[in-house]
């Protein structure tokens, strides 16, 4: 579904990823881990196709296509969808009617029929009672005074209602306290299927507690110097970062 | 340049919509401005005495005055001898009955969307349609005369209701007030006038549409609005005008007297020519609107959207004189291409225990130079005056500018003044969130920008909101990335 190859990529002249190399199959759950400032977030950025990051070299294919052609909302309405580490703010804009916006141009663009006031409703009411979620949540501008936790939930509500093929979350895991973490987590579980894939960048093991992923790698200076199922998560919490990026320093280049 | 930058390029091309010119029959009298012009259009509109003596002062004052300069506009000089102060349609509708009207008329305001048919009038809306120097038709005129509501095009209210006139005319804008209300006092040729008698709650929306269509003419229309003790009315006012390569200049004047208890809400969706892409031609907008609370707990409450003309120059403003009254201004203004707009409000607090809230949200996209000029003055009496104010400024590009000019007297010190500023570009990250998921650059934009304008939309009547979002839309088609 996903296959990235030697992908690089430079913020403002400065290389952050240097030759990325990844796979996802439909129905996999993949974890990026790593140090602050290895490139896990840039990784997202350049997946979503933001303007800021210049792709030098590599492809990206998803679903036989070339995802470098295609602009942020055309990618968008391929399937891909970003869930950001710090989801932003738009004051006056309603959640609700941000959500009805949403989801009636991905089903335009699906070929399906948009729906009216009512259908929507429903379909939101169904998915914030499955993330646990409150209703007053749809009338508050999106994202605006929004708590961090409320706001990873809020991002959680718009990959339930999107269905994505590919879900990339950025540290959705990052300021959340247990129980909004198990809400996190049983909303992408509740996803999980064979038709879709998962990429979860994540700083620590913990949330690879609640969604336990297929494949784990571990990004150092921008590339992945270590892929493993599981366990190697969990090695990572025992140990640190440090380990290998000794392991790194000691292989030839 | 960026994509986001490309993208907004791509948008401030949009076209105009209303730039169709309509061949009417036209009645004009020659360019230029002198006595005789004055005594010519109050004979044409067969005035009273009074009227005309009163033009004729206004005439003087004006001829001393000198065109302001302080505003922060670029102006290409005014010849006021090369315009036309009089043009009307040669068939014009006699007692209220469309069927001798230019049918060609009829098929301007159709095509405009104003129906003058009754009924196929929007239901709840009474309309008096002014082309050029005169008013075409007043639609439910007698419905609400039921009610004792006043609603007609000014000249039939000279006839009709001459005492209210004179009672009333100048009373809020004296003729001196400005160079160009003196000029409009001279030369005014049509408008509508609007009296609410006590008590009584108007049950549809009062709107008057202008406009422009004979070449090289200027627009000088005047408005008054009376409102009695414990009325209510909301009042539209909707313009538009064919594309022309020369400016033309619209020089009108509102005057809003609300007694006790009164409230009025007057609404304005202003969409004149704002010029080309290359900022040729448009027109220019200098109005003088005021409203006088005159009464004790009397309320005025301007809303404005201002997306059109190529210069804006415009004030509505509110003396609160009666105790306890309040003055509302919400405005939005648009400016973009070369569009130039100099826009705000004027709450002078002189009752006890007065209160305004001005809430101002500019945008400027293309070249386009947008500022908000208001003046909150609390005067020595005013006692526990409260003013509350927001401006904020929202940039598309980086090429167009965005100005507060914020003015403060205050000569009594219980008085409570807030202000709060903000500018902001149409983010980039928000820009990307909308897109990420899956909407286009132009629905993410105005996705924001509606957003950004909610608090003053709110303000609108309900058909008309909708009606000045789409027209946002318009404006901005393509501003922003």
């Amino acid at each position: 579904m996903l296959k990235i190859k030697d992908l690089r990529a430079s913020v403002e002249d400065t290389e952050i990823l240097k030759g990325v190399n990844l796979e996802i199959k439909p129905g996999e759950v993949h974890a990026i881990m790593g140090p602050n400032g290895s490139g896990k977030s840039t990784l997202g950025f350049v997946l979503a196709g933001k303007d800021d990051y210049e792709v030098t070299g590599g492809t990206i294919e998803f679903k036989g296509q070339d995802l470098l052609e295609l602009d942020p909302d055309e990618r968008a309405r391929e399937g891909v969808f970003l869930g950001f580490q710090y989801p932003v703010e738009i004051p006056g804009v309603s959640n609700s009617n941000f959500l009805k916006m949403i989801v009636n141009s991905m089903r335009k663009a699906r070929g399906e029929k948009e729906l009216d006031s009512l259908e929507m409703l429903k379909l939101l009411k169904e998915k914030l009672a499955t993330l646990g979620m409150n209703i007053n949540m749809l009338k508050r501008s999106l994202n605006d005074g929004f708590s961090g936790g409320e706001k990873k939930r809020n991002e959680i509500l718009q990959m339930a209602v999107l269905e994505p093929t590919l879900a990339i979350l950025d540290e959705t895991d990052s300021g959340l306290d247990i129980d909004a973490l198990k809400v996190v987590a049983d909303g992408v579980n509740s996803m999980r299927s064979e038709d879709r894939g998962f990429l979860i960048i994540t700083h620590y093991q913990r949330l690879l507690n609640y969604i336990v992923p297929d494949v784990v790698h571990v990004l150092v200076d921008g590339k992945i110097v270590k892929s493993g199922d599981k366990n190697l998560a969990l090695e990572l919490e025992d140990k640190g970062y440090d380990w290998i990026k000794e392991n790194k320093a000691a292989q030839p280049a | 340049m960026s994509d986001s930058m490309q993208t907004l390029e791509k948008h401030t091309k949009s076209e105009y919509k209303y730039g169709w010119t309509s061949d009417i029959e036209m009645d004009t009298i020659p360019k230029g401005l002198s006595e005789d012009v004055v005594r010519m259009i109050s004979a044409k509109k067969n005035e009273p005495q009074w009227l005309l003596d009163w033009r004729l002062e206004a005439f003087r004052i004006w001829s001393e005055m000198k065109e302001p300069d302080w505003a922060k506009l670029n102006i290409n000089p005014i010849d006021y001898q090369d315009i036309i102060y009089f043009a009307a349609p040669k068939k014009q509708p006699k007692l209220n009955s469309l069927d001798e009207a230019d049918p060609e008329l009829l098929r301007t305001f159709e095509r405009l969307g104003i129906p003058l048919n009754e009924q196929k009038v929007l239901a709840g809306v009474a309309v008096d349609a002014v082309i050029d120097s005169v008013s075409v038709t007043t639609t439910f005129k007698e419905k609400l005369s039921e009610l004792g509501i006043i609603f007609c095009s000014f000249s039939e209210a000279v006839q009709e209701h001459p005492e209210l006139v004179k009672e009333y005319i100048g009373s809020v804008v004296p003729r001196n007030d400005n160079y160009f209300a003196a000029l409009n006092s001279a030369v005014f040729s049509d408008g509508s006038f609007c009296y609410i008698p006590k008590g009584v709650h108007c049950p549809m929306e009062l709107s008057t549409y202008f406009r422009i269509n004979a070449a090289n003419t200027g627009q000088f229309e005047r408005t008054l609005i009376v409102a009695e003790d414990d009325s209510y009315v909301s009042y539209l006012e909707g313009c538009t005008a064919p594309m022309r390569d020369e400016n033309q200049l619209h020089a009108a004047v509102v005057e809003i007297f609300a007694k006790d208890r009164a409230f009025v809400k007057y609404s304005t969706v202003q969409n004149w020519y704002p010029g080309d892409k290359d900022g040729k031609g448009g027109v220019y907008n200098f109005v003088t609107k005021r409203g006088l609370c005159d009464g004790y707990r009397s309320r005025i409450s301007w809303t404005q959207v201002e997306t059109g003309s190529a210069i804006t120059w415009k004030y509505p403003s509110c003396v609160l004189k009666g105790n306890e009254s309040i003055g509302e201004f919400y405005s939005i203004a648009v400016t973009n291409n070369h569009q130039q707009a100099d826009t705000g409000t004027k709450m002078t607090h002189l009752g006890k225990n007065t209160k305004s809230t001005i809430i101002s949200k500019g945008i400027s996209a293309g070249r386009s130079q947008n500022s908000y000029r208001g003046l909150v003055k609390i005067a020595k009496k005013a006692e526990n005056a409260r003013n509350f104010s927001e401006c904020d400024s929202l940039l598309m590009g980086d090429r167009c500018g965005a100005h507060t000019f914020p003015y403060i007297e205050i000569e009594n010190q219980s008085g409570k003044v807030e202000h709060e500023a903000t500018t902001s570009k149409i983010g980039a990250d928000q820009m990307f969130y909308c897109t990420q998921r899956g909407l286009s650059d132009e629905d993410a934009i105005n996705l924001i920008v509606n957003g950004y304008c909610k608090e003053v939309f709110n303000e609108l009547p309900m058909e008309f909101a909708v009606e000045a979002q789409k027209l946002l839309e318009i404006s901005l088609e393509g501003s922003v990335g």
